[in-house]
């Protein structure tokens, strides 16, 4: 991957270009979807693109006692990294990648909720502190399982390049790590059972609560790149090998919408979680897939 | 940078967000805010979104008289919302204190306090009412920009003193 292509990606396809209208409007198909399930009409098209517009014009009211620019770090960090992350996602046919791009973009998904823990604890508000350290918590519980699917699924394939992982045919084994992943996207993105970090009403806004104007608005925005990114990672996963270029970006989007679609079905059918009871869920119940899954991984690579 | 302007106004109309502030109700307008959230009325369709922090929001609800405890924490609520920004008074309270008048410990209306924007009265107003409300506020939002009305003069206990000398018999 030269500079040109490394750039195009980031910037047009799958990045910046494609990812803005994409967080958008997942962010609209996960509201609208709640909505029509609890028996709403749900907000209008374009809604999320109209609540960022709006955040950019909005004044903040000053914070007493607060490391100012280290406020306004934390979001612009959280929204670049995530929008690096969906640059990388290999979507096209042939589009280049590097050896280990996977590790990248596992540790760029990361940086957000990094973000998100920093953010609370230095806007010294009570509540960002009980959001931050929920998100600490929740973030150390179903990081293990997450890592831990993505590594049986490397090493039943022998490669960190996504591209080729991409390509190559799914096994039974890939199928349990994507499960495994499946289960852990709404801990990742703070969807219901597990939305114990921003718990709205609960703890106001957690961590966002002393943030305000265009630093909420870019904190919106890193939230969907995260969905497209989180959600694109599965899709890249789980989608047939293409070699039509529109094709593939079609399958993606596809499947991406699929899984917003089921995200938000279990969002409105369960009410969240106390967080002993999360920490219980991934250490308890969903360990044993993936320690199952890594075990059979390295097995079947000693035996091949 | 016409358009951007254009643009600006039709997003804060189309998504005004809330916070909702007790000050001092019966909970009966409370009610009545949450029942314009829920599926019956949705309010949602309007883009309002009601929100945690009162540094999130648009537009400030707030329902009951004003007693003598919350008239600090409103001033400060009032200022933690960044511009611009309107207030709804929802129900009879927080317009005229309603039953409560004369009360000592209600030092209401809400306008003695904080600029009021829409007053949607009834006790409670129905939640078709809190949505008109809303709107009302959202137009208001979109047309005023960044210039905040300003505060009211504040009350001395002079003033206090005669009003309530002038009701006493």
């Amino acid at each position: 991957m030269n500079f040109t292509t490394a750039l195009a990606r980031l910037l047009v396809f799958p990045g910046l270009l494609f990812a803005l209208p994409a967080a958008w409007f997942f962010l609209w198909v996960e509201r609208k979807a709640v909505a029509l399930m609890q028996g709403r009409v749900g907000p209008p098209f374009m809604q999320p693109f109209f609540d960022f517009i709006k955040l950019l014009g909005k004044t903040t009211p000053p914070r007493k006692g607060v490391a100012d620019l280290l406020m306004r770090a934390w979001p612009l960090l959280a929204a670049a990294s995530a929008a690096g992350a969906v640059g990388l996602l290999p979507v096209l046919p042939m589009s280049g990648g590097f050896e280990g791009d996977l590790i990248l973009l596992l540790a760029l998904l990361e940086v957000p909720s990094m973000c998100i823990i920093a953010a609370g604890f230095s806007s010294r508000s009570l509540f960002g502190a009980i959001g931050s350290a929920r998100e600490a918590v929740l973030s150390v519980s179903y990081n293990i399982v997450f890592l831990m699917a993505i590594v049986s699924i490397a090493a039943s394939q022998h490669t960190f390049r996504l591209e080729a992982l991409a390509q190559l045919p799914a096994s039974p084994l890939r199928w349990l790590g994507i499960l495994a992943l499946l289960v852990c996207l709404p801990a990742k993105l703070h969807l219901n059972p597990f939305s114990l970090p921003n718990a709205e009403q609960e703890i106001y806004s957690g961590p966002m609560t002393e943030y305000a104007g265009p630093e909420l608005a870019l904190w919106e925005l890193s939230h969907g790149l995260e969905w497209v990114a989180a959600t694109g990672l599965v899709a890249t996963l789980v989608a047939p090998h293409l070699t039509l270029w529109w094709l593939a970006a079609v399958v993606f989007v596809a499947i991406c919408f699929a899984i917003v679609l089921l995200l938000s079905v279990v969002a409105t059918a369960t009410a969240r979680l106390a967080i002993d009871s999360t920490v219980r869920f991934y250490w308890q119940c969903t360990l044993i897939f993936v320690v199952l899954a890594i075990s059979s991984a390295l097995f079947t690579r000693l035996r091949s | 940078m016409k358009l951007w302007d254009k643009l600006m106004c039709y997003s804060r109309r189309r998504s005004p967000w809330l916070f909702h502030m007790n000050a001092g109700s019966c909970n009966g307008c409370d009610i009545e805010i949450i029942a314009s959230l829920t599926p019956r009325y949705d309010a949602e369709q309007l883009g309002v979104r009601l929100e945690g922090s009162p540094r999130h929001a648009d537009i400030l609800c707030v329902t009951g008289p004003v007693t003598h405890n919350c008239v600090k924490a409103i001033k400060t609520v009032y200022s933690q919302v960044g511009g611009p920004k309107a207030v709804v008074a929802i129900g009879s309270c927080p317009a005229s204190t309603n039953v409560f008048i004369d009360s000592r410990t209600v030092d209401g209306p809400l306008d003695r306090h904080i600029p009021v924007d829409v007053y949607v009265p009834g006790c409670p107003p129905r939640p078709d009412a809190i949505l008109q409300g809303i709107a009302k506020a959202a137009d208001i939002l979109a047309k005023r920009g960044n210039n905040n009305p300003p505060m009211p003069e504040p009350v001395t206990e002079a003033t206090t003193e005669s009003t309530t000398a002038e009701v006493q018999p």
